[in-house]
């Protein structure tokens, strides 16, 4: 008796275990709530720098998709000479911005750069990014828990990625 | 070792703009080197600025970030004299940290 009770608990353990894998395995999918959580700590998103497309880094990193707005102003040259060093910066008239990130279509790994934007903190951002080859560069915003994204072709003469 | 960190912080009374240069050879271990080898990965993957204890800008970076990586930002507050703590981690585990103070 004692022995089929415990069976049974055990399986069922395994079936709640189970359970449990399936909730985190499709946390990356979650539109609401659960990962604006895990987006707000400090952790780096290992998994959203192995995405090959910025559409899977983009979920990865947030958990769904960004709409195009025109409040997204994106600073980035028509033409780069060199792919190794693209100067291309953001700004926003967006409130409560929380986060900020770059990424680049056509390189081998789309995320670029993703920055946390404390409350206080500016939602302007300038840096440098390398680009493989001629590409769409978007820009995504976090503010107020939605995702606003920008794009701009770089067309790019000498490559920055591939040597 | 001199630190790998350049930072200028300034401030203009209300907001503090933060320009930092690192050096850093940020291999994204995608560029073969000259015998045809691949360059293994080798990038700062978390570029943390904290002011008064609080971060004011956190950076995650993947290889896509130029080499010797710049970054411009700016926040609100931030007095002349104090210090902006300048801290960052690569995918191997080194790191380097050094303060500045706000001009």
């Amino acid at each position: 008796m004692t022995r089929t009770d415990n069976g049974f608990s055990a399986t069922r353990r395994l079936v709640l275990q189970g359970a449990g894998a399936v909730a985190l395995v499709g946390l990356g999918n979650l539109p609401f709530g659960l990962t604006q959580a895990f987006a707000a700590n400090d952790k780096y998103p290992e998994e959203a720098f192995k995405q090959k497309t910025e559409a899977d880094a983009i979920k990865s990193l947030y958990g769904r998709t960004a709409e195009a707005s025109d409040k997204v102003k994106m600073d980035a040259p028509e033409i780069a000479e060199n792919g190794a060093v693209v100067p291309v910066s953001v700004s926003t008239t967006l409130a409560d911005v929380t986060s900020i990130s770059f990424l680049v279509a056509e390189n081998p790994v789309a995320l670029v750069a993703s920055y946390k934007i404390p409350a206080g903190t500016m939602p302007n951002v300038a840096n440098r990014i390398k680009m493989a080859k001629t590409s769409n560069v978007i820009v995504v915003v976090e503010a107020g828990g939605k995702l606003y994204s920008a794009t701009k072709e770089v067309k790019v003469t000498v490559g920055g990625c591939g040597g | 070792m001199a630190s790998t960190i350049r930072v200028r912080a300034t401030s203009s009374g209300e907001t503090t703009e933060v320009q930092a240069l690192i050096q850093h050879p940020m291999d994204s271990g995608f560029i073969k080197d000259s015998k045809g080898e691949l360059i293994p990965p080798h990038f700062i993957q978390q570029l943390t600025f904290e002011y008064n204890g609080k971060p004011v800008f956190v950076a995650d970076w993947g290889g896509g970030v130029s080499k010797d990586p710049y970054v411009k930002f700016a926040f609100k507050g931030g007095k002349k004299g104090d210090e902006l703590k300048v801290s960052w981690v690569d995918n191997k585990g080194a790191t380097d940290t050094t303060t500045a103070k706000i001009q």
